[in-house]
């Protein structure tokens, strides 16, 4: 075995630049009982990094609910497991690739939807959704056009031709991700209950094969490049950014579930992040056993390639399985036909370490415990600040016959514009299951050969969350809730894309402190577990952290298709009503950042009891059929969403309101309400019941006609609010 | 009805026109793998959408030399019935059974969207029931393109499936999604019996697709 002595100096450079800290590196010396080799402070580099070791962020993840009736698998595995009836499950989960989207927008994000994949199809799930959260910085700011174009071209190009359809999403734009984009992409899969495969080696002298594609030099680093704050000299990294082959990873969706037909498969663990370090480390780890590794069989892309770049290389479309001797012959002729590398490179072994070798020299031993359960845990100092103060607006500030010309120039911003530019660029209905397409408040896709659906959303509010990380955790978790309500669907769990800036700066720790306080308390009182997630730390450039963005993608079940609600309204004379209280909350709404250009005031406070009566109150009148369409009211408040309503159906209304503060009620953002339409005859029934179970309604308005019309203030014709809609994606 | 879908490396769409299959004929189709050399009897050869080698090299080019299409020419030659959609139309231009060239959309983007189409000639196999219909396109490269002699020729021949058009049955520019010379959709051979298409009938074939005319194509099929 190599070792050296290394002068202290070297040594101290060798280990910052690995991105350990100078105790950690004593750590591994006294786990070891001697000095690592370069391959080993390798893989301690690459397990031990903030991005596969959650030691900034574990201690208080543990504080979320993750149980439930439905969940089959939490937190833990590559994919969270969800009962939808029947014998199926829903497996999901959400990956933040960040890091390398802002060095190289293409190819990030396409690994990233591509790394997603994997750990939902390893799970023995097909993948039949994808959805994603995305962050940009300021429209106008000379590099957003540059990062959208290539975010949206990269999921685009790998999920069309893996043949997923991407359903939906969100998109922002602030400065604060001038420097940080966020890429946050969410796959979900159908499996059988009876079908699902974990990553737990077992069975001593079992082989441990690897398929897929052949192992190169890209990506190294990858891993502990996304533990990292970027300064000026970012661009320097773009190495470490992986390639993706959405090609082959649909031949190796194919080819596994192929193989996990059969009795075959004891474990199966994609290599993602850190690649084949952290997957024979994990299916070790998890169970209990050791994994001897000859890297010589390591199928090779590149010439010369030593251990510690096999080890670290961050090569897309690989997996690693243990399987049954006996099927090895079986094994091997799928992955033939479907043109794969099949490879045996090692075996189970009860040693609990990882022992590689390489043209017969032995090149790393280490005891498993020592890289998972001695990983370097924090509890980081942290600072919780004062939630920025509610400020009242007052109706005498305010000229209500403005409001339509504020309105047009609200449905004009980059933040609340059409994203159909974006979506049109996403195949959303290959597979044939989609119900409900992207543009409405949750996609709903069919699960294949059912009448059944499932329904997704992903959201957050980072300056609400900025300004008060607990009531904006809270909110993340409950707008996903009412996006799955408003679908028609019973809302069952979330998984949770933690992106933040620097932990050991303590007021950003005080920040993911309270967000996840927040998301805890929303989680449990809708019975809304979190089962899989992500945490991404140190999105900061040259010490400048973005938002708080706890982005959470929700995920709930139609148990009868024809119940499925969309947003677009359906017949003149209809009327819609207004669901929940309304109190004219316009502290950081879209409101006063897009008119008055400011961001002031506090965040909206979510009562979470209104929302749980709310939510059950639209889900009752689903049920008795009583509504045509709903939508939640979200970003923009009532007249943004009455406008995407009459957009999206083709209808105008003929508003009918008195107020005595037309803005604060029109723009507010106020929690736990809902637009409804109800045709005449139902109307009386849905005030009757709403009345019975305490639950404010309120009639806004007639549909029909061709505008958006409000008493004594005004009329736009709908074809004018859709050229303003339409308008800043059409000229991107 | 004896159908057959091929399927190669990377087609993405293979079990979504079996389903239409099954559901319109009535009878479920025979996958047929891309390195199997032969279709020995069918009724109809649907060649379907995706992304056939991922579309290395050009769209459809690697797949039009997979062992199969032998058989598939063969099949077409003797007037068996051959429908290729999206990347199976890419490919059975590749192959030498449709004429033209499929090109990026004038947009150069991907275009994922419905659009409406109109059957400009109703007296083949494939259109005796078609009608202006909506249905999804989903393609970077459907931008259809030949010189003026061939467009001329197709012309003559009424080799011309479908154009694209607005809600009025209008041809224009303003409904052309992607560029296609003279607004084509899909193109048949000189018999009639080959018929590929960039719209795609499959996802526009039940109630929760939000339109259903899709059916047409294989409804023309069962008459």
């Amino acid at each position: 075995m190599t070792s050296s002595n290394w002068q202290f100096d070297t040594e101290k450079s060798l280990v910052e630049s690995h991105g350990l800290k100078l105790d950690e590196f004593e750590k591994i010396v006294e786990g070891l009982g001697r000095e690592p080799n370069l391959t080993e402070l390798g893989i301690f580099s690459a397990m031990w990094n903030e991005h596969c070791s959650y030691k900034s962020s574990k201690y208080w993840l543990k504080k979320l609910p993750t149980s439930g009736e439905r969940v089959i698998q939490g937190p833990g595995e590559n994919a969270g497991v969800i009962d939808i009836d029947d014998g199926d499950v829903a497996v999901f989960k959400m990956e933040s690739h960040n890091h390398p989207s802002f060095l190289e927008p293409y190819q990030g994000a396409a690994t990233g939807v591509g790394g997603i994949l994997r750990d939902v199809f390893t799970m023995g799930a097909r993948p039949v959704a994808n959805m994603n959260a995305l962050r940009f910085g300021d429209p106008n700011h000379p590099k957003t056009k540059h990062l959208v174009s290539g975010v949206v071209g990269g999921i685009g190009g790998y999920g069309n031709c893996i043949g997923i359809p991407t359903v939906g999403g969100e998109v922002n734009f602030h400065p604060s991700y001038n420097g940080n984009i966020l890429v946050n992409a969410m796959t979900v899969g159908i499996a059988k209950k009876d079908k699902i495969f974990y990553s737990a080696a077992a069975g001593i002298g079992n082989p441990v094969v690897y398929v897929g594609s052949k192992t190169g030099r890209d990506g190294i680093h990858g891993a502990t490049m996304a533990s990292a704050e970027f300064d000026d000299d970012s661009e320097e990294k773009k190495p470490t950014v992986q390639v993706g082959d959405p090609f082959t990873e649909k031949l190796l969706l194919e080819a596994c579930l192929e193989l996990m037909k059969e009795d075959a498969i004891i474990a199966i663990q994609d290599m993602g992040a850190a690649g084949l370090t952290s997957s024979s480390i994990e299916m070790a780890s998890k169970g209990n056993v050791g994994i001897d590794i000859n890297l010589s069989k390591v199928p090779m892309r590149a010439a010369n390639m030593t251990a510690y770049e096999l080890m670290l290389s961050e090569s897309q479309e690989r997996m690693l399985m243990v399987i049954q001797p006996k099927k090895e012959e079986l094994a091997r002729s799928i992955f033939k036909k479907w043109d794969l590398e099949f490879e045996i490179i090692g075996e189970v072994t009860d040693t609990k370490k990882l022992i590689l070798h390489m043209d017969g020299e032995e090149q790393a031993s280490i005891p498993i415990n020592i890289l998972v359960e001695d990983a370097p845990e924090y509890q980081r100092d942290y600072i919780v600040n004062d939630p920025s103060p509610l400020i009242s607006f007052e109706s005498k500030d305010f000229e209500d016959k403005d409001i339509l010309s504020d309105l047009l120039k609200m449905i004009s911003h980059p933040n609340l514009c059409s994203r159909k530019w974006i979506w049109e660029q996403y195949d959303h209905m290959v597979m044939a299951d989609t119900v409900v397409r992207p543009g409405s408040d949750a996609a709903v896709v069919r699960v294949h050969g059912t009448n059944k659906g499932i329904a997704i959303s992903t959201d957050c509010s980072p300056t609400y969350c900025r300004h008060n990380p607990y009531e904006g955790g809270k909110h993340a978790v409950v707008e996903t809730w009412r996006n799955i309500v408003a679908s028609g669907a019973e809302p069952i769990a979330i998984t949770d894309c933690m992106n933040f800036g620097n932990p050991e700066k303590p007021e950003i720790m005080g920040q993911f402190v309270e967000c996840i306080r927040g998301m805890g308390d929303a989680c449990s009182k809708l019975n809304y577990p979190v089962i899989s997630g992500n945490v991404s730390l140190y999105n900061e450039t040259n010490g400048e952290g973005i938002y708080p963005t706890p982005a959470i993608g929700g995920v709930g079940l139609i148990r009868d298709l024809s119940n499925t609600m969309t947003i677009d309204l359906k017949n003149e004379g209809n009327v819609l009503c207004l669901i929940g209280e309304s109190n004219n909350h316009l502290g950081n709404s879209h409101y006063l950042s897009i008119i008055q250009n400011k961001e002031d005031g506090g965040t909206p406070s979510v009562n979470l009891d209104d929302e749980l009566k709310n939510g059950k109150f639209i889900l009752d009148c689903v049920a008795k059929k009583l509504l045509k369409s709903v939508h939640d009211v979200g970003e923009g408040g009532v007249l943004v969403a009455i406008a995407e309503m009459c957009i999206s159906g083709m209808q105008g209304i003929k508003i009918d309101i008195t107020k005595d503060f037309l803005h604060g009620f029109f723009f507010g953002e106020d929690q736990a309400r809902y637009l409804v339409e109800v045709s005449q005859n139902k109307l009386e029934q849905i005030e009757v019941d709403a009345s019975k179970s305490a639950v404010k309604i309120e009639r806004i308005g007639e549909i029909g006609g061709t505008s958006i019309s409000i008493n004594s203030i005004g009329e736009i014709e709908l074809s004018s609010l859709i050229d303003h809609h339409t308008k800043w994606f059409n000229e991107f | 009805m004896k159908t057959h879908v091929i399927v190669f490396p990377g087609s993405n769409c293979d079990r979504d026109v079996a389903v239409a299959i099954q559901n319109i004929i009535g009878s479920s189709p025979e996958m047929v793998w891309h390195k199997d050399s032969t279709i020995k009897q069918s009724d109809l050869i649907v060649v379907p959408g995706g992304f056939s080698y991922g579309d290395y090299l050009r769209c459809g080019a690697m797949a039009s030399t997979s062992p199969i299409m032998k058989s598939v020419i063969e099949n077409a030659n003797k007037g068996v019935p051959v429908m290729g959609i999206c990347n199976g139309f890419q490919i059975l231009i590749e192959s030498g059974l449709l004429q033209g060239a499929l090109i990026r959309n004038s947009s150069l983007s991907f275009i994922c969207r419905d659009i409406i189409i109109k059957p400009t000639n109703t007296k083949t196999i494939f259109t005796n029931k078609s009608k202006i219909s909506k249905m999804p396109i989903a393609h970077n490269e459907g931008n259809y393109f030949a010189n003026s002699n061939q467009i001329k020729e197709i012309e003559d021949n009424d080799q011309i499936a479908f154009q694209y058009c607005d809600e009025n049955g209008d041809i224009n520019a303003h409904s052309n999604p992607n560029g296609s010379i003279n607004n084509i959709a899909g193109v048949f051979n000189k018999s009639k019996n080959v018929l590929g298409m960039m719209p795609h009938p499959e996802r526009a074939a039940e109630s929760i697709h939000g339109c259903d005319d899709g059916r047409n194509i294989f409804e023309s099929l069962l008459s």
